[in-house]
C-alpha cells in the first residue's frame, strides 16, 4: 500500500521543529506503525540523512515506550492498542497520516517524536510504593483479598506509564496515569499504611508537573490499556478523605 | 542521597511548579486543584438546587398572577417571625454569592493552570474521542450565565431595562412586560440553552470530582445529568417562550 507521512522533525528540546513528508510507496499492510518507521529510517541511513528518533522497546504493547500522536490520537486510532500494536493494514491505501509527539509543557521533546517522560517518575517517588517486611518470602494467600478488589486493582495496574493520558488531555493532566498507580497499590490490603500520604503525596506532585482534571474522559479513549476514569474517582475522593483523616488513628481497623 | 532534581538535567528540561508551602487547612485544599474541582462540585450543587428551586417558583405564572406574586412575598417573609423580614432570604443571597464568586475562581484558576500545562499545543488537527461539545464548551457557557445572570439582575430585580411600568413585587406584570420584547425573549431562551448544556456537563462531571462512583450507580449518573439538565432548560424556556407566543398575557 501506498501512503504519504507528514512527520515531526525537531533537533532538540530547544530547536525549532518542522513537519516533513515522505512517501511511503511499499508498506505492507501487516506491518505494525513503527515497523514502518524503521523502514522508512533504514531509507533515510542509506541516503544519509538523520533518521526519526522514536521511543520503542518491546514491540508488544507492554513496556509503554512507543509515544506517538498518529493523526491526532495518541496511539493512532484503535483503541486499546499501542503504537506498536497497531497495524498498517487499520489504514487505507493513499491515506496522509500525520505523526506528531506528545505535547505538555513537563514533556520536552528530546528529538523529533521522543519526548522527556521522566516527570511520572517523579509521580511515582512521591507515594507509588509500599513498605513490605523483607526477610522470607509470606504466604501466597495469607491475606485475603476480595475477588472484586483484586480484579480492580489488576486494571490499575495494567497502566504501562506511556503518557497517553497526557497528550490525550485537553488540559495536559496526568490524572489518569496518577489514578492507576495510586488504585493499584490503594484497592489492596498491602498499600492501606501509605494509602493518606499516598493519596496527598502523588496528587501534590502530579499537580506541580501538569493541568488537572475536568473529565473530558479523552485520556481512557487513549490509554492502550482502556484504564476507566472510575480511578480518577476514587482518587479524588481519597485526596479529599486524606485532608480530613486523622492518621494517628488509621492503624485502627474501624 | 541527594535527589537531582529534572530541571538540572539539560537544557529544556521541565520546570516542576514550587512545591506548596505549609498552611491552614482549607489553604492547602484550596491550592490543589483536585481541592477547587471538589469546591466547584459543591458550589454547583448548590447553584443547581437554587436554579431549580427558582424554576419551580417561576412555574407558578401559569397558575395566576396571583400565585406568583403570593409566591414571591413568601420568599421575604421564610422565616419570619423569629428571624427579621427578608432574613433568610439575605442568608441565601450571601450563599449563592459566595457560590458563584467560588466557582468562578476556582474555574479561571485551573484555567490558567491547564493552558500553562501545554503552553506549546499540538501543530496538527486533534481528534476528539470522548470530549463532547458540552464539555469542551464549559467556559464559554459559563461566561454566558455570568453575564446572563447579571442582565436578569438588572432586567427583573432592579428594573434598570426598561421594563413597562416596572413595579418591585409586582412579579407577574413585570416577567410579562419584560418578555413581551422578543430580543429580551430570544436573550432569555439562548441564556437557559447554555444552562442546559452547561449542566449536561456539570451534573456529571459533579460525581467524578466528588468521588461519587460505583458500578451499581454509574450507568445512573449520565441519566440524571440529562434530566436535570433537560428539565430545567424546559421548564425556565417555556416561561419567555409562551409570553413572547402571547399564550401567557
Amino acid at each position: 500500500m501506498k501512503l504519504t507521512l507528514k512527520i515531526w522533525r525537531q533537533d532538540g528540546p530547544t530547536a525549532e521543529g518542522r513537519f516533513e513528508t515522505y512517501d511511503m510507496p511499499a508498506v505492507v499492510p501487516d506491518m505494525s506503525f513503527l515497523e514502518m518507521i524503521d523502514v522508512l529510517n533504514e531509507r533515510l541511513i542509506s541516503e544519509e540523512s538523520e533518521p526519526i528518533a522514536f521511543d520503542h522497546d518491546c514491540r508488544e504493547g507492554i513496556c509503554g515506550s512507543c509515544s506517538m500522536m498518529i493523526n491526532g490520537i495518541p496511539h493512532g486510532p484503535e483503541r486499546g492498542t499501542a503504537t506498536c500494536q497497531l497495524h498498517m493494514r487499520k489504514f487505507k491505501d493513499g491515506e496522509h497520516i500525520t505523526v506528531e509527539p506528545w505535547r505538555a509543557r513537563s514533556f520536552p521533546i528530546i528529538k523529533d517524536l521522543a519526548v522527556d517522560r521522566s516527570p511520572l517518575d517523579r509521580i511515582i517517588e512521591a507515594g507509588g510504593y509500599i513498605s513490605a517486611p523483607t526477610g522470607a518470602a509470606r504466604d501466597a494467600n495469607e491475606i485475603l483479598i476480595p475477588k472484586e478488589a483484586a480484579d480492580a486493582a489488576m486494571d490499575a495496574a495494567a497502566c504501562i506509564g506511556c503518557g497517553a493520558c497526557v497528550a490525550a488531555c485537553p488540559n495536559g493532566a496526568a490524572q489518569l496515569f496518577t489514578a492507576a498507580k495510586y488504585g493499584h497499590l490503594s484497592l489492596l490490603p498491602q498499600g492501606q499504611p501509605e494509602r493518606w500520604t499516598r493519596a496527598i503525596g502523588m496528587v501534590d506532585e502530579m499537580e506541580r508537573w501538569f493541568g488537572s482534571c475536568t473529565n473530558f474522559g479523552e485520556c481512557e479513549t487513549a490509554c492502550p490499556k482502556e484504564i476507566s476514569i472510575d480511578f480518577i474517582a476514587l482518587l479524588n475522593r481519597d485526596y479529599i478523605k486524606a485532608q480530613f483523616k486523622n492518621r494517628r488513628l488509621s492503624g485502627q481497623k474501624s | 542521597m541527594t535527589k537531582v532534581e529534572n530541571a538540572q538535567r539539560y537544557v529544556g528540561a521541565p520546570q516542576p511548579a514550587p512545591a506548596k508551602k505549609d498552611g491552614p487547612f482549607f489553604v492547602m485544599f484550596w491550592r490543589s486543584a483536585v481541592g477547587k474541582k471538589w469546591i466547584m462540585a459543591v458550589t454547583g450543587i448548590m447553584l443547581i438546587g437554587f436554579v431549580f428551586a427558582h424554576m419551580l417558583g417561576n412555574l407558578k405564572i401559569f397558575l395566576s398572577a396571583d400565585a406568583i406574586d403570593h409566591y414571591a412575598e413568601w420568599l421575604r417573609t421564610i422565616g419570619y417571625p423569629i428571624l427579621p423580614k427578608t432574613g433568610v432570604l439575605w442568608i441565601l443571597r450571601a450563599g449563592l454569592l459566595g457560590a458563584v464568586v467560588l466557582h468562578i475562581w476556582a474555574a479561571a484558576s485551573l484555567t490558567r493552570m491547564n493552558r500553562a500545562a501545554r503552553p506549546n499545543g499540538y501543530k496538527s488537527p486533534r481528534e476528539y474521542v470522548a470530549a463532547d461539545f458540552a464539555a469542551r464548551t464549559m467556559r464559554w457557557t459559563g461566561i454566558i450565565l455570568t453575564l446572563f445572570i447579571i442582565f436578569h439582575l438588572l432586567d427583573l430585580t432592579w428594573g434598570q431595562t426598561g421594563v413597562k411600568d416596572f413595579k418591585s413585587g409586582d412579579v407577574y406584570n413585570n416577567i410579562v412586560n419584560s418578555f413581551t420584547r422578543v430580543p429580551v425573549a430570544i436573550a432569555y431562551i439562548v441564556a437557559n440553552i447554555a444552562i442546559g448544556i452547561h449542566l449536561y456537563h456539570g451534573a456529571w462531571s459533579m460525581f467524578q470530582s466528588l468521588g461519587i462512583n460505583s458500578p451499581r450507580f454509574n450507568p445512573w449518573r449520565r441519566g440524571f445529568a440529562i434530566g436535570l439538565a433537560s428539565i430545567i432548560a424546559i421548564g425556565n424556556i417555556s416561561i419567555p417562550l409562551l409570553v413572547v407566543t402571547k399564550v401567557v398575557k
